[in-house]
């Protein structure tokens, strides 16, 4: 059922990147993924990524559906293991770009030794992040990242840890380039995604986004949409801000914009240096496709 | 960020949206982040009984497609239409 009245239907320009028989997908009324999955498609079109050379991995929970839905070499990994999975087949294939899109709780917490890891060693992969303070698949759990006083299953009264401060960590570990924004900020987002696809080493992008059904229902912050708009009015970009400033409260002021951008040789520039030097003219590259 | 509607005043162009009924959930991201506002909750539910947008003002539409970029569901996008009487050379869609 259309609105528009034209000769031939247009297609949705995420349409070809979308595994369509598997549609409608399983996120919420008002979730933030399916948002940032479009993003992501207009930056593979405007990066001009030939499709066959992109790869992307995913672990387990709400995000970690990504990898299922779009029509890419696609890797759906155990949990929190997307990293290391990424890391090696970037390693044997350095052709290709390997992308790794994943939650807050498959990233950082079950998969958080990998992450500070992967990003110390500088291994050429984009990290995308999709943080929504809680787990959502298992049931809404406390996660690494709930902000203090929230309420989730697993802390009827209010969580009480201390989150990570997502950037901070990503800079301190080593990353190339680190940026956060919200589901709200579409264009910057995809502006990243293309800017991260044109870059050597780790870049880990934080997209914070609503989780209504677990999150947003159980602290009483309203549905999708009213956390897009809190976004846009809690939001404060400020490119370049020191990460160590970035935390993130249950309310007031969310930090976002671009705050690393700097060249390291990556895992595999050392990797290829030893071994030419250690190998001599035995050294047959890398190869890969 | 959003486009100013002006982009649609060389009139080169007209914008429109299309709707994918079933797929949406009713969230209502196209609604509120649409730079004109044009999008409005049809009365009419899908199959899955969520209320997807419709055009409520399509002369107001640049085509934009920030609804297809907002929208989770992938069920609506923006289309810049060529208008038949301008004789352009370059595409508008591509401006
Ligand atoms: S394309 Fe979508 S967002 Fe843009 S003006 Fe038309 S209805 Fe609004
Ligand atoms: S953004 Fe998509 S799912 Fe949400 S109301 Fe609009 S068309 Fe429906």
């Amino acid at each position: 059922m259309s609105t528009a009245v034209a000769s031939e239907r247009p297609v949705n320009p995420v349409e070809p990147f979308l595994r369509t028989d598997r549609m409608p997908h399983i996120w919420c009324p008002g979730c933030g993924i399916g948002t940032t999955v479009n993003c992501f498609a207009r930056a593979l079109v405007e990066s001009k990524q030939p499709l066959d050379k992109v790869a992307i991995v995913s672990g387990i929970g709400c995000t970690g559906r990504v990898a299922g839905y779009v029509k890419l070499d696609s890797f759906h990994t155990t949990h929190g293991r997307a990293i290391p999975f990424a890391t090696g087949l970037k390693l044997a294939n350095p052709g290709l770009s390997v992308v790794v899109y994943s939650g807050d709780g498959d990233l950082i917490a079950i998969g958080g030794n990998h992450f500070i890891h992967a990003a110390r060693r500088n291994a050429d992969i984009k990290v995308i992040c999709v943080n929504n303070f809680i787990y959502g698949m298992t049931g809404g759990q406390v996660a690494p990242t709930t902000p203090v006083g929230a309420t989730a299953t697993t802390s009827p009264y209010g969580s009480y840890e201390r989150p990570f401060n997502l950037p901070y960590l990503a800079e301190s570990s080593g990353a190339v380039y680190v940026a956060r924004w919200t589901a709200f900020h579409v264009r910057h987002i995809a502006h990243s995604m293309a800017e991260a696809f044109s870059k050597k080493g780790f870049c880990f992008i934080e997209i914070i986004a609503p989780c209504p059904t677990l999150y947003q229902r159980r602290n009483r912050l309203g549905d999708g949409l009213d956390t897009m708009k809190l976004y846009k009015q809690r939001s404060v970009i400020k490119n370049g801000a020191s990460t160590r400033d970035l935390d993130v409260g249950l309310q007031g002021e969310i930090v976002v914009g671009k705050f690393v951008d700097i060249e390291r040789p990556t895992l595999q520039q050392n990797m290829e240096q030893q071994l030419r030097q250690t190998l001599k003219d035995r050294f047959a590259g890398l190869g890969g496709a | 960020m959003p486009e100013a509607p002006a982009v649609a005043r060389g009139r080169k162009f007209r914008g429109s949206v299309f709707i994918d009924w079933d797929r949406c959930k009713g969230c209502g991201f196209c609604i509120e982040f649409c730079p004109p506002k044009v999008l409005q909750f049809s009365d009419k539910f899908n199959t899955h009984g969520y209320h997807p947008p419709h055009l409520a003002n399509e002369a107001a539409c640049t085509g934009c497609d920030l609804c297809g970029l907002y929208c989770p569901d992938f069920a609506i996008f923006g289309v810049r239409i060529p208008l038949e009487t301008e004789k352009t050379e370059a595409d508008p869609a591509k401006s």
